[in-house]
This record gives structure tokens, C-alpha cells and sequence, in this order.
């Protein structure tokens, strides 16, 4: 299962957990997500701006990096799951 | 206070002249304090009407004479500003502040009555010896809207955290206007739609302030209850539970409201509708001067171009920057929305207003007025072509006339 982020505000969908909250359901494949769909935490990207979490080097407005912490812990939670 | 990091072996420093002066904005919601305290030492009348004084006369002076402060912090501290939790507790403590302020005024504006216990019923009030006249309640009710608006304001700040907390603080601060929706309109609708005609909450070239109002105040309730009837839609569940945004929001101010007329006596309740309408004009005046005129793109694929500095009228004025928590610095807040208000830069290439929003403001109320100054900075900014311009429908043959463009044949059989 893969984890996309938002590439503004650093937000993560991890496919295992999905985001009930937003009616996506555990398990919910990120493709399977309406493309309009907008950012719950910043609002100002979409689905298909979505990149998978290893691609990510920095933000895509200014370069400038807002939770360094928060990525890294799901590439973290990512890494578990794999072992 | 110096922020540092170390970059690549090298220490960069930077230090927040406004640091302190940001506790400021956790006193406006002291007004109502401040106008009680004011009229019983000199028993003079037009102090109830403080409020509006305050922020139509004071601050637009105040940005007049502090002037400008262009400082950003440097790329490598934003990081490091942002976790400092001094700043987090700055817009905290605007929370409790604002219900015992507005408590106050609400005990105020009930003749002294607690639960129909009249405790205070030889000196009416305390430190007052004659009753209320109504419209000392009326200015009192304005200066308690002015603290309402900036109280949207302290919420649009908190609600677009990550965090749980910030989210909660931001529906109790919005609870005193009754506008609990806006905190899911603005994050998933206004951000997402700003300065494209779609948006309720952008204010259009040749549009008035006064029209204005009723587009922004209706169009954003019917879009957030839109935004979170779709959400319940995903859910496979009903809008109509304690679950949605909208609902659970509204509810902070049966709660709040009900307490105040319970305590000091439903008498009070035109008062607070008062002072909501005033905060919530006072919000949405900011939101039409914001985008005023401002338009994106549409690409090839139909989707607008990305929001970026040009989009959003900015101001470095240091007094209306402290007092709404660097709001005007509204293009990088656009650019990343999530980004703490200490953290937002000014771009040296957004546009800029003559003076703070405060200022700004008072000029939206006469049109003419608003027209003169800002018509011709938005064609400036389009390179003095309307047709890049959102303008207004009801204005559009006008001001293309005006500025030489042409309608295509669609617009005019439209």
C-alpha cells in the first residue's frame, strides 16, 4: 500500500488507513479517489496533484519545507509495514 | 528574541521585531472592558461607540505613522519560527479573552441582572449609576462586533492548522458571530475558488462593497453546507447530524448565546444580533478588498491556474498586520495556506494596497470613492487590460467601454 502527500502542505494519505473522516474508507487505493477532491489541510491541491511520498523533495510553490517531522514519520510508519 | 539554524556548517540568524507586539491583538478583545472602565471615570457618552472608533480612526492612523515593515524571516528559519510555540500561545490566548469580554458586555448590556437576580440594584452597575440609555447598548453592541470580526479573524488563523486544538479554538472563537461555517467555506471553498468569478468571497471589479455583502454571506453559507453535504454523501450518511462541520460549529453559539441570555436576560438578544451582523461585515469587508479585481487563468484543461502572489492584495502596515496577525501578507497565505502567521513573507512582487486594511476599509464604504482609488491600480496590475480583470457582469459593457477592450460575442449574448 502506497502513501501520496501533499506537495504544499506536506499532508499524507496512506492507503492502509485511508481518511474515514473524508470518506475514504481504510484501504481506499489513492486512484480510486475523485480527482477534485481537495487537500482537507490546505485546500489548495487536488488529487492529481498528489505525488507518491518518495518522489517528494519540497514544496512545489516556494521549495520551502513545512513538516519535515510529519513526513518523515510516514515514510517511517511506511518502512515498518514493509518489514 | 534571535531565531537560529544551522544551514550547511553556517548559522543563520534572523530576529522578530513584531515579536511582542503581537501580543496586542489578544487586547482587542478587552474592548468592552476597556469602554465600561472608560465611561465610569468620565461618565462621557461617545465612549460606547470606542469600538468602531477604534479600529475606523485609530488603527488607519496608526498604520499612517508606524509605516511599513517589509522584513521576512529567511527560507531556512521558517522551519524553526513556526515550531516556536511562544506565537501559538499569543493567538490562545485571544480565546478565552474574547468569551469573558464579550460576557461582559453581555452582563452590561442586561442592566446588571444575574439569572433575574438584580445584585447590583443600587448602583445599577458597578461603577455606573444610571442605567444604560439604548444607544449607549447600541455603541456598546458595535464595539462588541468589532471584537467579534476580529474574532473571525483569530479563527481563520487557527482554523488552517493541522491540529485538533487550533480547530476546536477556532469554532469558539467564531461562536460570538454565528458564523461557524466559515471555517469550512473558507479552507475548502474560498481557498480552492479564490479569484475566479465562482467565488462568493472575492470581490469583483466594479462591484460595491454594499453588493457585495448579501453574494458573500449567502453564496458562502450555501457552499459550505454544499462542501459537507458531499463529504456526508462519500460517508453514505445524512448532513443532518451532530457529525457535520457546519452543525457542530453552529452549536458553539447556541451554547454561548444561550448562556449570555439566560444569565443576563433575553432582553439582550437584538444586541447580539448587532453585534454579529457588525463582525461579520467587518470579515467580509476584508474579504472583498482582498482579491478586488483579481482574476487566474483558465488553462487548456479547464482548470484554473494555480494561485500564486499576484492573486491577492497585500500591506506591510505594521498596526493592521499585528492586530489580524499578518492577514495582509495574503499572498504567501494563499501560495501555502497552512504556513503560522509569524512565518508569512512579504512578495516583493504581489500587489499592494496605499495603506493597511483597516484604512482600506473606510474607503469601501462610499464606491465612488473605492473606484477612484483602486480601479486604476487593478488595471496597472493587468497591464491596463480589463478582459484579465474579474469584473463585475452588471459592470462589464461599462468598464470595457472604459478601458478600450471588446466584449467577444459570447459575453454579449450572455
Amino acid at each position: 500500500m502506497a502513501v501520496f502527500i501533499c506537495p504544499n502542505c506536506e499532508y499524507t494519505y496512506d492507503e492502509t488507513r485511508g481518511d474515514p473522516r473524508e470518506g475514504w474508507p481504510a484501504g481506499t487505493p489513492f486512484a480510486e479517489i475523485d480527482e477534485d477532491w481537495t487537500c482537507p489541510d490546505c485546500g489548495v491541491r487536488e488529487q492529481v496533484d498528489f505525488l507518491p511520498i518518495e518522489e517528494f523533495v519540497h514544496n512545489d510553490q516556494d521549495g520551502n519545507v513545512v513538516s519535515k517531522e510529519t513526513r518523515e514519520q510516514a515514510l517511517a510508519r511506511q518502512r515498518e509495514e514493509q518489514v | 528574541m534571535t531565531v537560529s539554524a544551522e544551514v550547511d556548517g553556517q548559522v543563520v540568524e534572523w530576529t522578530d521585531k513584531k515579536r511582542y507586539l503581537w501580543i496586542m491583538g489578544a487586547i482587542i478583545p478587552l474592548i468592552p472592558m476597556m469602554i465600561w472602565g472608560l465611561f465610569s471615570l468620565t461618565e462621557w457618552h461617545v465612549w460606547w461607540y470606542f469600538g468602531p472608533f477604534f479600529v475606523f480612526v485609530l488603527i488607519p492612523l496608526f498604520d499612517l505613522l508606524a509605516g511599513l515593515d517589509p522584513n521576512n524571516p529567511p527560507d531556512e528559519l521558517i522551519e524553526a519560527l513556526e515550531e516556536d510555540r511562544y506565537y501559538r500561545w499569543v493567538t490562545f490566548a485571544f480565546i478565552p479573552l474574547q468569551i469573558v469580554g464579550f460576557l461582559w458586555g453581555c452582563f452590561l448590556l442586561g442592566d446588571g441582572t444575574l439569572f433575574g437576580w438584580d445584585p447590583f440594584s443600587t448602583s445599577v452597575l458597578p461603577g455606573i449609576t444610571e442605567n444604560l440609555t439604548w444607544y449607549d447598548k447600541v455603541g456598546l453592541a458595535t464595539g462588541m462586533g468589532m471584537v467579534a470580526g476580529i474574532g473571525i479573524n483569530t479563527a481563520h488563523e487557527l482554523g488552517h492548522k493541522k491540529e485538533e486544538l487550533e480547530r476546536w479554538f477556532a469554532r469558539v472563537a467564531l461562536a460570538q458571530t454565528a458564523y461557524g461555517h466559515f471555517y469550512i467555506e473558507h479552507n475548502r471553498g474560498h481557498h480552492v475558488r479564490v479569484a475566479t468569478p465562482e467565488d462568493p468571497a472575492s470581490g469583483r471589479l466594479g462591484e460595491t462593497v454594499w453588493e457585495f455583502m448579501p453574494r458573500t454571506v449567502f453564496g458562502s453559507l450555501s457552499s459550505a453546507w454544499e462542501l459537507e453535504k458531499k463529504r456526508f454523501a462519500r460517508l453514505k450518511k445524512s448532513p443532518y447530524s451532530l457529525k457535520n462541520d457546519l452543525i457542530n460549529a453552529w452549536m458553539f453559539t447556541v451554547l454561548l448565546w444561550g448562556v449570555a441570555m439566560a444569565a443576563f436576560g433575553w432582553q439582550i438578544f437584538p444586541y447580539l444580533v448587532i453585534q454579529a451582523i457588525l463582525g461579520i461585515w467587518l470579515l467580509e469587508s476584508v474579504n472583498y478588498l482582498e482579491h478586488y479585481g483579481m482574476k487566474r487563468a483558465k488553462l487548456e484543461s479547464g482548470r484554473y491556474e494555480r494561485v500564486n502572489p499576484s492573486h491577492s492584495w497585500n500591506s506591510n502596515n505594521i498596526g493592521t498586520n499585528v492586530l489580524l496577525y499578518h492577514l495582509q501578507r495574503h499572498s504567501d497565505h494563499h501560495a501555502n495556506p497552512t504556513r503560522r502567521y509569524q512565518a508569512l513573507r512579504d512578495f516583493k512582487e504581489a500587489p499592494v494596497l496605499p495603506t493597511g486594511y483597516a484604512g482600506m476599509i473606510v474607503a469601501t464604504w462610499i464606491p465612488q470613492v473605492w473606484r477612484a482609488i483602486m480601479d486604476k491600480r487593478v488595471l496597472a496590475h493587468y497591464d491596463g487590460d480589463v478582459t484579465q480583470a474579474n469584473v463585475h457582469p452588471r459592470m462589464k459593457t461599462k468598464y470595457y467601454a472604459r478601458y478600450g477592450a471588446h466584449e467577444t460575442p459570447e459575453e454579449v449574448a450572455a
